[in-house]
């Protein structure tokens, strides 16, 4: 049996599941102040003793850390940099409260000016008498070679409370990130660290053995106690559960759309071969540009109960949303009361959408009914064009060789599947629109909580080898080694696969969902005086998101 | 002191599986370094600069700028249309007024390619510049272009297609042809009859640094610059200048080239040459996007710099004194020169000896143009080359004359293919080519 809890911002969903099928559902509002309250009602609904023991897995999404994050209720960080030379990177701390050191590692992961220890001692003794308990420590090219932040690392260490280390949270390049990301991953690391204490107490209280993981931005899994040490990772997952719930839901294998219509916005998501397609550079947080892996969703601000308005000609929808639709008792007409009046659907009082809606269709000098089926229309209209938006921009991601230059892979949806409250009704019309199959999917009600359930673990490793130097790294497990001079870049993808499976299994992953994948494979030749002087080997392996399973196809189901 | 940010945007396609071949110095390796420079610094995720996919340039394209011996498909392969297509890009993005200004990281180069082509020379096998410039003025109309060619070796290829054109101002700057590949780019080499002054060469002494470089930038390009008015001012940036850099001899820095590009303000700067491709190249190209896009590059260092060590001669600056004096005195003078030059004639030949040093062939040319004062005259070019091949070519330019034109439709019309192999008749007015 499995347990899966997504726990959102205004309720949490759970769901228990035997196999593969949905046993009990349940949903209790969140408490914004005490998640984990919310986490434990929602769990005591579900879970019995005899339950418990046949509990194989329990994976929590939670919004800790993306509204600590969000609300600034995070505790000061002071940063350490080691900048070099370049671009002076913008800091998301207040001035004082980030120093630039000394000291630069470059692109090959050469040390070319080394650290001042003194100076850095003297750094940190700054940041604890400004009472700065957590530091976070970021150098450019840190990930081409670690040891500066692991010697920062070393120095800090008995000084203050908690440390983090750029290279861990990305194999990437992009330093600006790596500071965002730094940052807040020691930002949100006390607060984070208590709730996972708090859980994993709770679990024993309640005789609960069976291990328990938490849901990424991008839609994978990882091991409770191996996620306190990067809280920044759990950030964003909320739309990464219903996105791994369609995928459960729906078997999707091919290139696809997801939408999430919902009371505000619209949550657009894009598959390719099945797996969900994900940010090239890094998820965005209240502005921060981060390198945390996370799935591409875009936000629109149109939704079933955004307000309708008709001035100076222009029909408007949205991005405002004040409240539920007028035939619920609601301030304003909105699409939901269209679709009410169109006989789309039956929800709530008539008369009250008309009496609503009444003033628009006069503005627009329509009758009532056309009035409705414009608005209507141009609703999915406007979705369908920030679908065909999005699709437009991942078609023309720029690529770096010929091959891919000319093969001009492109991104080809078949299957519209719609989740949310007015999906039944704007299915068919959104579908028509973009070209593809309809599909709604069944339990989609509680997707996110399915999809929280069924994930599994997801991780990705970059591997740099360079034979003339004989150095072998693997920065986000701060690992280096020597290589002999013939390694060659199969050894590298060997390498770098045993790594992945080896930390896949650390982060809490079953052996039969190790579906590993090389992302990418190149070699270089580095000539240096017209002679060949080694090989700059570079392979980036992941593990895609994916479920462990498929919910078995019910009769009516598409 | 705050400086107005631009829009920048950025053609970087760094063709990680092409080489000429895998030691050479154009080879995949040679942006690599660039590449995780541009990505650590985070510049991409700056809103002020934008990152295009290059388009694919068509043999047509290739043909407003060239005859190709036997045709374009034969001297150029996948790479050469991406790169010269990534030159297109940018300069397209700029006229559409989607940004600023724009720099095409693309490779291979091709300022060493000159108008008629039978294979590849000094790593270029098609000028990617010229084809660039011939496609804007295909969508755009008639423009006055301004090439600026910055790269350490003399553009000989852009002066080749543009001797005779008097509305493409060509500037090259570069080391002395006596002490560097080509060996040409002196002085004197002033431009075809019709367009005396339209070609501009500043040879450089050896170890000339930074201070020499902007020298000649205030004293004479800015100056030239100022009197020929141009719609689209393009910087054919060659990195090779670097004090790093294994082919050369000068002592140019990443603050110098960043310094250059802002003073020059280019509409497009196309990356040419440079191989250092560690040292240099990343820092350099960092420093000019920077510069570009109106950022902070004061603190683009890269790792040996040491301006001290850097500083030129009192004998370099003289050297380039002089060279200043020479150039501005032939500029003032270029409309008495050309009754001087022409001396009645109404066409006028010059004998070439071209050689491809990365194809090894070598070829004779014989270029005829009519002395023209309405427009930059018809060009009629035999060439022999010692692969067997023998063409002619008839070239109309870009605003011709009705005269120029009656005489050009009719040598093309005239002429029989007898000895040659091929005739051809490119008429850059018009974009039409036809061959026979």
């Amino acid at each position: 049996m499995i347990l899966g809890i997504d726990v959102g911002g205004t309720h949490t969903d759970a769901v228990l599941m035997d196999g593969l099928a949905v046993v009990r559902k349940a949903k209790v509002p969140t408490d914004e102040r005490d998640l984990l309250t919310s986490l434990l009602a929602a769990t005591d609904e579900l879970v019995d003793s005899g339950v418990i023991a046949r509990l194989e897995r329990v994976v929590l999404s939670t919004t800790l850390s993306t509204n600590a994050i969000v609300q600034n209720k995070i505790d000061r960080v002071g940063l350490l940099l080691v900048s070099g030379p370049g671009l002076p990177p913008d800091l998301p701390v207040r001035d004082g409260d980030g120093c630039c050191l000394a000291g630069y590692t470059n692109h090959r992961g050469q040390e070319i000016f080394p650290l001042d220890h003194r100076q850095a001692a003297s750094a940190l003794g700054q940041f604890r008498e400004a009472g700065i308990n957590h530091v976070g420590i970021v150098g450019k090219f840190s990930t081409r070679n670690p040891r500066q932040e692991i010697e920062l690392g070393e120095i800090a260490a008995g000084l203050v409370h908690h440390v983090t280390l750029g290279h861990r949270l990305s194999g990437h390049l992009n330093f600006p990130r790596r500071i965002a990301t730094t940052y807040l991953n020691e930002a949100v690391w006390n607060r984070y660290h208590r709730f996972v204490t708090e859980v994993v107490n709770f679990a024993a209280t309640r005789g609960i053995t069976a291990p328990i993981s938490i849901l990424k931005a991008d839609g994978g899994t990882i091991d409770i106690r191996q996620s306190v040490e990067f809280p920044v990772q759990t950030i964003l997952s909320g739309p990464a559960a219903s996105v791994m719930g369609i995928v459960a839901l729906t078997g999707c294998r091919s290139d696809a759309i997801a939408l999430d219509i919902g009371g505000t916005t619209t949550d657009i998501v894009l598959f390719a071969n099945g797996a969900p397609l994900l940010e090239a550079f890094g998820a965005t947080i209240e502005g921060h540009k981060t390198l945390i892996r996370g799935l591409r969703t875009r936000s629109i601000g149109i939704g079933g109960d955004s307000v309708v308005d008709y001035r100076d000609g222009e029909l408007k929808i949205g991005p405002r949303r004040e409240g539920v639709a007028a035939a619920l008792g609601g301030p304003f007409p909105t699409p939901t009361d269209a679709m009410i009046l169109l006989g789309m659907t039956a929800i709530g009082s008539r008369e009250k959408a008309v009496a609503a809606l009444r003033p628009i269709a006069a503005a627009m000098d329509r009758p009532l009914d056309e009035a409705a089926a414009t608005i209507f229309h141009e609703t999915c209209r406007r979705i369908g064009l920030a679908v065909r938006a999005v699709i437009e921009e991942i078609n023309n991601q720029p690529v770096y060789t010929i091959h891919e230059l000319l093969e001009g892979w492109r991104i080809q949806p078949q299957t519209l599947y719609v989740v949310g409250g007015p999906a039944q009704v704007m299915a068919p019309e959104l579908a028509r629109l973009l070209d593809c199959e309809p599909c709604v999917p069944e339990h989609a009600e509680a997707a996110n909580a399915i999809g929280a359930a069924l994930a599994r673990t997801t991780a990705e490793l970059t591997l740099l080898a360079d034979t003339e130097q004989r150095i072998m790294t693997i920065a986000e497990e701060g690992f280096q080694s020597q290589i002999p001079a013939r390694f060659t870049r199969q050894d590298a993808i060997r390498v770098a696969l045993e790594k992945l499976g080896e930390k896949a299994r650390k982060l809490g992953a079953a052996e039969r969902d190790l579906e590993l994948e090389v992302l990418e494979a190149q070699e270089y030749n580095m000539v240096r005086e017209f002679v060949t002087a080694g090989k700059n080997i570079r392979v980036r392996v992941q593990i895609k998101p994916g479920t462990i399973g498929l919910l078995a196809p019910k009769e009516g189901r598409c | 002191m705050l400086k107005p940010q631009r829009r920048t945007g950025l053609v970087f396609f760094p063709a990680f599986d092409w080489a000429i071949s895998p030691n050479h110095p154009e080879r995949e390796e040679r942006l690599l370094y660039t590449q995780d420079q541009i990505f650590e610094e985070g510049l991409l995720d700056r809103g002020n600069i934008v990152e295009y996919k290059p388009g694919l340039a068509t043999y047509e394209d290739i043909n407003r700028a060239h005859i190709c011996v036997p045709d374009a498909a034969s001297v150029v392969t996948e790479s050469h249309l991406i790169s010269a297509g990534g030159a297109i890009t940018a300069a397209e993005k700029v006229l559409a007024g989607e940004v600023d200004n724009a720099f095409a990281l693309v490779r291979p180069p091709g300022h060493h390619a000159m108008l008629v082509v039978h294979g590849a020379r000094g790593f270029c096998n098609v000028n990617i510049e010229a084809i660039m410039i011939e496609s804007i003025r295909h969508r755009y109309g008639p423009k006055r272009v301004a090439v600026i060619d910055t790269d350490c070796h003399h553009g000989d290829g852009t002066q080749d297609i543009y001797w005779n054109d008097p509305d493409t101002l060509c500037i090259s700057l570069h080391q002395d042809g006596r002490t560097l590949y080509p060996g040409t780019g002196f002085h004197d080499e002033f431009g075809g009859p019709n367009a005396l002054g339209a070609t501009i060469n500043i040879p450089l002494p050896p170890r000339t640094s930074d201070e020499g470089f902007m020298m000649v930038l205030e004293r004479v390009i800015l100056p030239i610059l100022a009197d020929f008015k141009p719609d689209l001012v393009i910087n054919s940036a060659g990195q090779d200048n670097h004090f790093t850099d294994p082919l050369t001899d000068m002592r140019f820095s990443a603050q110098g080239y960043a310094q250059l590009n802002e003073r020059l303000a280019p509409h497009v700067a196309i990356l040419e040459g440079g191989y250092a491709i560690e040292q240099a190249l990343p820092y350099v190209n960092l420093g000019i996007i920077l510069a570009m896009a109106g950022l902070d590059y004061s603190q683009v260092r890269e790792p040996g710099y040491n301006p001290e060590r850097l500083r030129q001669s009192p004998q370099v600056t003289a050297a380039i004194e002089a060279e200043i004096e020479a150039v501005l005195k032939l500029y003032k003078g270029r409309q008495a020169a050309k009754t001087k030059i022409v001396a009645g004639a109404n066409y006028l030949k010059r004998q070439k000896v071209i050689y491809y040093d990365t194809d090894g062939i070598s070829e004779r040319q014989e270029e005829t143009v009519r002395v023209c004062d309405d427009c930059g005259g018809l060009v009629m070019i035999e060439s022999v080359a010692d692969t067997g091949k023998m063409v002619f070519a008839v070239i109309l330019p870009g605003r011709c004359c009705p005269v120029c034109r009656t005489h050009g439709e009719h040598f093309f019309e005239r002429t029989n293919r007898g000895k040659f192999n091929r005739i051809y008749f490119q008429d850059r007015e018009r974009g039409i080519f036809l061959v026979k």
